[in-house]
């Protein structure tokens, strides 16, 4: 059965996209963490435990957060959704705050809270709390971003009978560089023709890599 | 005491990022975990951690912490008991 593309967010250079449509813009980003928490002011996210996540899941967390309420999720239950991610940093952002803070011998106050940041597919973990999944996932580390291999990966999911939808996509932060990229795919009979405006697209290489360049 | 108290708000808030949390949303007699707060178990952690870093306090026994964690209170009362720096 065909696959589609129903709906996506872009967030890189200082702007948001929800299926095409800019929904935020900071001119000029004076910090990640800033410009990460004037777009959960906008969205009036009410959820504390953002404000004690590292980087890469602010940014994984936000994404998912626009996604979701774009799309119609709630058709699936909870172990029917799965998470396909990537990056090319990993969680080196938050691994070297954490090497900061065990770096000298006398002042050694290894913080708990960051180290279990160090791990990217953390990120995965923080939006299945948030939203109750319970479905397959994995997070990929590539250099480049590689459309092919997340193409792979979620078809595999799907062919494997252990999804019903899929988000996947690319979340990436190395100190002040940010990309983000999310969507959903799901089966075409499940698609509704619009979805607040923007027209599904069939799941190819193509159109992945086309969501990448949004900007 | 109070003066101890305030501080120890501050450096609650500030060490476990409670974004949302001001200084006088915090009553220094309620529990700081499983309500109020809704602190989980990486915020004890980072707790013990405040402790060592601001107060130069080493819980030897973990099972004193819950004792010693219970509320903002029960912390400054520690601290007032066995502080060897700050």
């Amino acid at each position: 059965m065909n696959k589609l593309i129903s709906s996506f967010v872009y967030i890189g250079e200082g702007k948001v996209f929800v299926n095409k449509r800019l929904i935020f813009y900071q001119e000029k980003i004076v910090t990640f963490a800033e410009f990460i928490k004037a777009l959960y002011r906008q969205e009036q996210v009410s959820y504390p435990k953002f404000h004690k996540m590292d980087s890469l899941s602010k940014l994984g967390f936000m994404a998912a957060e626009l996604l979701l309420k774009s799309s119609n999720r709630g058709r699936y239950q909870a172990d029917s959704l799965a998470i396909v991610l990537a990056n090319s940093s990993s969680s080196l952002d938050t691994d070297m705050i954490y090497q900061e803070s065990i770096r000298d011998r006398l002042v050694y106050f290894p913080s708990p809270s960051v180290f279990v940041y160090t791990l990217a597919n953390i990120v995965i973990g923080e939006i299945c709390i948030r939203h109750g999944f319970k479905g397959e996932n994995a997070f990929l580390v590539s250099e480049k971003f590689d459309s092919g291999q997340l193409m792979d990966h979620v078809s595999e999911v799907f062919d494997m009978h252990r999804a019903e939808a899929c988000i996947f996509g690319w979340v990436e932060i190395l100190g002040s560089q940010f990309k983000a990229m999310m969507a959903l795919v799901e089966y075409e009979n499940a698609v509704l023709a619009e979805n607040h405006g923007f027209r599904p697209v069939p799941f190819s290489q193509a159109a992945i890599n086309d969501l990448m360049n949004v900007n | 005491m109070d003066e101890l108290i305030d501080k120890l708000k501050k450096e609650v808030i500030a060490q476990l990022n409670l974004e949302d949390i001001s200084v006088d949303d915090i009553n220094p007699d309620a529990p700081l975990f499983g309500e109020g707060l809704g602190l989980d178990s990486i915020d004890a952690l980072e707790l013990i951690v405040l402790l060592e870093k601001n107060y130069g306090i080493k819980i030897e026994d973990p099972k004193d912490g819950k004792k010693i964690f219970y509320s903002i209170r029960t912390m400054a009362e520690y601290i007032t008991a066995h502080q060897t720096k700050g």
